[in-house]
C-alpha cells in the first residue's frame, strides 16, 4: 500500500516539474532552424523548389523536406543533415550526382551580364559587352545561369575524372553462387 | 648493432629468381612515353613543343612548384606529341604525357659537371638532386630534393639507405647494389652531404648476401657509413617498418620521419643522386626487374624511362602462358596494368606477368570468421577485419577512430586472409572516400563565404546607390534653392 | 583478362581458405572423438553422426530462407565443425531427438539468425548445449560408464540403433548399470551430503583415468590428453593462439590450487579441475572460436582468465556440477566490450591513440641514443 502511495506520489512530483519546465524553458524559436541553416550553401539558389536556403531549413526541420533534397550540396551535405537531424538515411544508395560546372561558349557569349548578376557565388566574370568566363573553382553548379541566358551560350557539363579526382571504388560484393 | 622488431609483417614466397643475372641494357624503343606526372606533387610543365628536336637528357618539362619534379628527355629525337595517355596507375586514366621519337643516335646535351660535388654547399647538392628530377624510387616517387632539405630545419642524425627490397620477385635493387656499389656509396656520402649528417646505415635484407659484401668492400674505408643486415620479412622496405627496425624509433602519428632526425632513401635513389652529381646526369633510365611465372626469360633491364611494358616483355621473350595479372611494381603494392601500353615512369621498380597459380586469388570473398590473422599480420597495429567491416558500412568516423589513416597499405592483411576478403581495397575504397567528403566540405564552406560575399557586395552596391541618389536628391534640391532664391533676388 | 574495374593490390594470397581452417581444427578433434566413439559404443557414433548431419541440414535450411547461397557456406566446414562440437558435449547415448533439436537450435538460432557465418555473438555449440540443457535436463544428465566398443557389456549395433531411437531402458538390466556419474557431479552430491573431499574423491576420479578419458562423461569430452594434443597441434600450425588455452587453464588451476590449499576438505585440487568436465575441449576448441573470441592477444587473455574464472566459480559455488557452457557464454557476450577497450598499441601512436611524443619514456630514451650516434 505505502509503495503504490509513494510511487503515485513520485509520479505526480515528476509531471508537475515536467510541467513546470516546460512552460518555464519554452524555447520561441527553433534553434535547429538555424544550425540547420548554417549547413546549407546559402545560395538561394532555388533548385530544392523551397524559396531559398531558409525557408528550405525550416521544411528540413519540420520534416517536411528530405535530407537529400539539396542538389549542389550533394550527398556530403545529405550525410551532415542526416547527422544534425538524427534521421536514418543511407547515402550510400544516392546517386553520387557528378558535380557539374557552367561553361561559356565565347562565340555565342554577347556580353549581356546577366548570368553574372545572377550568379549566386559570383563565379562569372565579366563586363558589359564583354565575353564573360566562369571560374571554376568557384562555381557551385547551381545552373542559374544556365536560365537567363538570352543567347544560350551556357551549357553545364561534367569535368572529367583526372587521377587527382580518381578515388578506389568499393569493392564488389559478388555473392558467390552455388559452385 | 641491436635491431628491434617491428609486430607483424608476413613471409610471402621470395620468387626472386632473377637475383644472379645481371643488369642487361634495353635496346632503345623507336618510342618514349614521358608522362608529366611520374611523382608525387604537381605535374611537370612541357618547355618543349611538337616537332622539337631534342637531344638526351635535355630538359622538357619543368616542376613548377616545389613538391614537384621535371621531366628529361631520355634519348635524342624529336617531339612527336604532347597528349593524354595511359598512366601507369590502377584506374588506367590518361595523364599528358610527352610523346618522344628516338633518332636512334642517343646524343647526350651538353652539361656542366662540377669538378668535386663534395665543395658544393649542402643547399647546392639538394637543388641539383631537384634539377636531375629524382624521385625516391623504391615506388613512392616522392621529390627526393625536397627531402634532403628537410635537413636544414631538422637535425638529421641517421640517413637509412633502404636496401630492402622485402617485395617478391624484385631484384633490381639487389642487382645495383651486387653490381654498382661503389656508385651507391658515392651517392650515399653526397646525401650524407646535403643532409649534414654523420651516420648512414645501408639496411640489406638477409637473403641478400652477395648486395652486402659488395657495399661493405666499397665502404671499408669509410667510417660514416654502414652496412646492416635486417631480416627478411615484409614490409621491411616499408619506411616507418625500417626506421623502428634500425633504430627502434616509430615516426610519430601524422608527422615526417624526419622531425624525429631520421632520413630513408632508396638504393637505387642513392644511385641517381651520384649520376646526377658526378657524371650530370638527369634520372632518365632506371633499372627494372622483368619477371613472373608468366613470362619465358626473367631478367633485369637498364630501361630508358618512357618506354612500354610491352617492350620488356617482347624483350623477355613473351609470355609462356597467358598471365593472371600484369603488374608494374611489386605483387604485394604493385599496380595491376590495364594492358602493355603503359610507359615505365621513375618508380616502377618492376615488371610482372603472374600465372594464376602465383596469385592463388580467389574469385569469391567469403564471410569473415574473424580469425584474426589480419590483426596477426599488421604491421601498424590496426585490426583490418574492424576496419573493413566500418569501411563496408560506410562507417568512416568509426573507421578513423579504429586507425585508418595510420594504414600504410602494405596488403599483408589481404595476403593472410583465409576468406580472401579485399582488406586494402575496403581501406583504399575509404581514404578516397573521406578525401573526397573532406573536399566537399570545403567546396561548401567555399560556397557558404562567396554567397555571404556577394550578399555583402549586393548590400554594399545598394548602399551606394542610395547614397548616391540621396546625394543627387540633395544637390537637385540645393540647385533648386538656389534657383528660387535668385528668382527671390531678381524679384 | 578481368575487367570488373581497377584490381587492388595486393597480387598474390597465402594459400589458405576457410574451409582449410575448419578442416584442420576437425581433424585436431578427430582422435578424442574416435576415443569418444569407442569409449561408449555405437550411440556415440550414431550420435555424431546424426548431430552433424542435423547441423549441415539446418544450415543448409537457413541460408536457403535467408536467401543466401547454400553450398559455399556448406563447404565451408563451418556447419559440420558446429554440430560435432556439439555432439562432443552430449551425453554419448543421448536420443537421436536431443541431437537433431540441439543441431537445429545451434545453427538456426545460435548462427543464422545473426547472418550466418562470422556473425553470431556466441558460441552456437555453447548456446544449443546450454538451451538443451535446461530444456532436457534429464537426457542431458544421464551419463553412461564405459563400455568400449566390442567388450562384454557393450552393446552391439543393432541394439545401439535401439538406444538412439527408441531408448536405454529396456535393453539394459537396470538404470544403473549404464550410469556413470562423472567426477564432477559425484563430487557436487558429496559434498552437499556432508561428505568430507578427501574420501569420497578416489571413488570418482584417478589421476590416470582422467588423464586418457576412461571414465564417465560426455561424447567426446573425457580424454583431455588426447584433445590436449589435438590443441597443441592448432597452436604448432598456427590456427589457434597460445593465449586462451593457456589463461583459461592457467586461471583455472590458480583457483583451484589456491582454494584447495585454503581448505582441502572442500576443494578439489587443481588436477580434478582441469581434467574433468569440458574444460580442455573448451580452452582448445570452443573458446579459441575466433568469431566469438576478442581479436587482440591482450583480448584474449582477458576473455580465457574470464572463462576460467567464471567455470571455477559455477562448479564450486553454482547450482550446475559444470559450467563451461554458462562461462563460454558470458564471456562471448563480453567480447564486444574487449574489443572495444582492448587494441594493439598503433605503430606511432601511445597506448592512448595520441602520437608518440618523444619528451619522455622508451622512445625519448631511445631517440637521445640515436642521437648521440650510438
Amino acid at each position: 500500500m505505502i509503495a503504490i502511495v509513494m510511487l503515485a506520489l513520485l509520479g505526480f512530483a515528476l509531471g508537475l516539474a515536467l510541467g513546470v519546465a516546460s512552460k518555464r524553458f519554452k524555447v520561441e524559436s527553433d534553434p535547429l532552424v538555424e544550425e540547420v541553416s548554417a549547413l546549407l550553401p546559402g545560395t538561394n539558389c532555388g533548385q530544392c523548389g523551397f524559396a531559398g536556403c531558409p525557408t528550405a531549413a525550416e521544411k528540413l526541420v519540420k520534416g517536411e523536406a528530405s535530407v537529400d533534397f539539396c542538389p549542389p550540396g550533394g550527398k556530403a551535405l545529405a550525410e551532415a543533415l542526416a547527422e544534425k537531424l538524427g534521421v536514418d538515411f543511407d547515402a550510400s544508395g544516392m546517386a553520387d550526382g557528378p558535380p557539374k560546372l557552367a561553361r561559356i561558349n565565347e562565340a555565342l557569349c554577347i556580353g549581356c551580364v546577366k548570368c553574372f548578376r545572377e550568379c549566386p557565388t559570383d563565379a562569372i566574370v565579366g563586363a558589359p559587352k564583354q565575353i564573360h568566363a566562369v571560374m571554376w573553382n568557384a562555381c557551385t553548379g547551381c545552373g542559374k545561369c544556365v536560365d537567363v541566358c538570352p543567347t544560350m551560350c551556357l551549357e553545364m557539363f561534367v569535368p572529367e575524372t583526372g587521377l587527382a579526382q580518381w578515388r578506389w571504388p568499393k569493392p564488389v560484393e559478388s555473392v558467390a553462387k552455388a559452385a | 648493432m641491436k635491431l628491434f622488431r617491428f609486430r607483424g609483417g608476413v613471409h610471402p614466397a621470395e620468387q626472386k629468381t632473377t637475383r644472379q643475372l645481371p643488369i642487361r641494357p634495353l635496346p632503345l624503343p623507336t618510342r618514349l612515353y614521358l608522362p608529366l606526372q611520374m611523382h608525387i606533387g604537381a605535374p611537370a610543365v612541357p618547355v618543349v613543343g611538337v616537332g622539337d628536336q631534342v637531344l638526351k637528357g635535355q630538359l622538357l618539362a619543368r616542376a613548377p612548384s616545389a613538391v614537384s619534379a621535371p621531366v628529361h628527355a631520355s634519348t635524342s629525337g624529336v617531339i612527336e606529341a604532347i597528349d593524354e595517355f595511359t598512366a601507369p596507375h590502377p584506374s588506367g586514366l590518361p595523364v599528358r604525357t610527352i610523346v618522344l621519337r628516338s633518332d636512334g643516335e642517343d646524343r647526350w646535351s651538353e652539361s656542366v659537371v662540377p669538378i668535386d660535388p663534395f665543395r658544393l654547399s649542402p643547399t647546392e647538392i639538394a637543388q641539383r638532386v631537384g634539377e636531375a628530377g629524382i624521385v625516391g624510387m623504391g615506388g613512392a616517387a616522392f621529390p627526393a630534393a625536397v627531402k634532403l632539405q628537410l635537413g636544414d630545419r631538422n637535425r638529421i642524425h641517421t640517413l637509412i639507405i633502404n636496401g630492402g627490397e622485402c617485395e617478391p620477385y624484385l631484384t633490381c635493387d639487389d642487382r645495383l647494389m651486387q653490381e654498382r656499389p661503389e656508385a651507391v656509396i658515392d651517392g650515399v656520402r653526397l646525401m650524407l652531404r646535403a643532409l649534414q649528417c654523420q651516420r648512414a646505415l645501408i639496411a640489406v635484407e638477409a637473403n641478400k648476401p652477395e648486395a652486402q659484401q659488395a657495399l661493405r668492400r666499397a665502404c671499408k674505408e669509410l667510417s660514416e657509413v654502414q652496412v646492416i643486415e635486417v631480416p627478411s620479412r615484409y614490409p621491411m622496405g616499408s619506411e616507418k617498418q625500417m626506421i623502428q627496425t634500425v633504430t627502434g624509433l616509430e615516426v610519430p602519428a601524422g608527422k615526417l620521419a624526419a622531425e624525429i632526425g631520421v632520413m630513408v632513401h632508396n638504393v637505387a635513389t642513392s644511385y641517381a643522386v651520384y649520376q646526377a652529381l658526378r657524371h650530370g646526369r638527369p634520372l632518365i633510365s632506371r633499372i627494372v626487374t622483368v619477371s613472373g611465372g608468366a613470362l619465358r626469360e626473367p631478367t633485369n633491364l637498364e630501361v630508358p624511362l618512357g618506354t612500354l611494358v610491352e617492350e620488356l616483355i617482347k624483350h623477355c621473350g613473351g609470355f609462356k602462358e597467358t598471365p593472371a595479372r600484369q603488374l608494374l611494381g611489386g605483387p604485394m603494392m604493385g599496380t595491376a596494368l590495364p594492358h602493355q601500353q603503359v610507359p615505365i615512369v621513375k618508380g616502377s621498380n618492376g615488371v610482372l606477368a603472374l600465372s594464376a597459380a602465383e596469385t592463388g586469388l580467389a574469385p569469391h570473398a567469403q564471410p569473415c570468421i574473424r580469425c584474426g590473422r589480419c590483426a596477426q599480420a599488421c604491421p601498424i597495429g590496426l585490426l583490418p577485419m574492424e576496419l573493413a567491416s566500418r569501411a563496408r558500412h560506410g562507417k568512416l568516423d568509426a573507421a578513423l577512430d579504429l586507425g585508418l589513416l595510420d594504414c600504410i597499405g602494405c596488403g599483408s592483411c589481404s595476403y593472410t586472409c583465409p576468406a580472401a576478403i579485399p582488406l586494402t581495397q575496403y581501406f583504399n575504397f575509404a581514404k578516397g572516400e573521406l578525401a573526397r567528403q573532406r573536399e566537399e566540405q570545403q567546396k561548401g564552406e567555399r560556397t557558404r563565404a562567396l554567397a555571404q560575399a556577394r550578399q555583402l557586395r549586393l548590400e554594399r552596391e545598394a548602399e551606394a546607390k542610395r547614397l548616391a541618389a540621396a546625394k543627387r536628391k540633395a544637390e537637385r534640391e540645393a540647385k533648386k534653392r538656389a534657383e528660387a532664391a535668385a528668382q527671390q533676388e531678381k524679384v | 583478362m578481368n575487367n570488373a574495374g581497377p584490381l587492388a593490390s595486393p597480387h598474390t594470397r597465402q594459400s589458405s581458405s576457410v574451409s582449410a581452417i575448419m578442416l584442420q581444427v576437425w581433424l585436431a578433434l578427430l582422435p578424442a572423438s574416435l576415443f569418444g566413439v569407442w569409449l561408449y559404443g555405437w550411440p556415440a557414433l550414431n550420435l555424431l553422426l546424426i548431430t552433424t548431419a542435423a547441423a549441415l541440414a539446418a544450415e543448409a535450411l537457413g541460408q536457403r530462407l535467408a536467401g543466401r547461397p547454400i553450398m559455399p557456406s556448406l563447404k565451408d566446414g563451418s556447419a559440420l565443425l558446429t554440430g560435432w562440437i556439439l555432439a562432443m558435449t552430449l551425453p554419448p547415448w543421448a536420443p537421436w531427438w536431443v541431437a537433431v533439436i540441439g543441431a537445429l537450435f545451434a545453427i538456426i538460432i545460435g548462427k543464422q539468425v545473426f547472418g550466418g557465418l562470422g556473425q553470431n555473438l556466441f558460441n552456437p555449440a555453447m548456446l544449443a548445449r546450454v538451451a538443451l540443457l535446461i530444456a532436457f535436463p534429464l537426457e542431458l544428465t544421464t551419463w553412461v560408464a564405459p563400455q568400449p566398443l566390442f567388450s562384454a557389456n557393450a552393446p552391439g549395433f543393432i541394439d545401439s540403433l535401439h538406444i538412439t531411437f527408441v531408448g536405454v531402458a529396456p535393453l539394459v538390466g537396470g538404470v544403473d548399470a549404464i550410469s556413470g556419474a562423472t567426477v564432477l557431479d559425484g563430487i557436487k552430491t558429496e559434498l552437499a551430503r556432508g561428505a568430507e573431499l578427501g574420501v569420497v574423491l578416489p571413488d570418482y576420479y584417478r589421476a590416470g583415468d582422467a588423464m586418457l578419458g576412461q571414465m564417465g562423461g560426455s561424447l567426446g569430452e573425457t580424454s583431455a590428453l588426447l584433445l590436449l594434443l589435438g590443441g597443441l597441434y592448432l597452436i604448432w600450425r598456427g590456427h589457434i593462439t597460445w593465449q586462451i588455452p593457456a589463461a583459461l587453464l592457467g586461471t583455472v588451476a590458480l583457483l583451484a590450487t589456491g582454494f584447495h590449499l585454503y581448505d582441502p576438505l572442500r576443494f578439489a585440487h587443481a588436477g580434478v579441475h582441469l581434467l574433468s568436465g569440458g574444460l580442455m575441449l573448451a580452452a582448445f576448441f570452443i573458446a579459441t572460436d575466433p568469431v566469438g573470441s576478442p581479436a587482440s592477444r591482450r583480448g584474449q587473455l582477458i576473455f580465457a582468465a574470464g572463462i576460467g574464472a567464471l567455470v571455477y566459480i559455477i562448479r564450486t559455488w553454482g547450482g550446475f556440477p559444470e559450467g563451461v557452457a554458462f562461462a563460454v557464454l558470458l564471456m562471448n557476450a563480453a567480447t564486444p566490450l574487449i574489443d572495444h577497450y582492448v587494441r594493439p598499441r598503433v605503430y606511432g601512436r601511445d597506448p592512448h591513440g595520441k602520437p608518440l611524443d618523444y619528451q619522455r619514456g622508451r622512445f625519448a630514451r631511445r631517440l637521445k641514443k640515436q642521437q648521440g650516434g650510438e
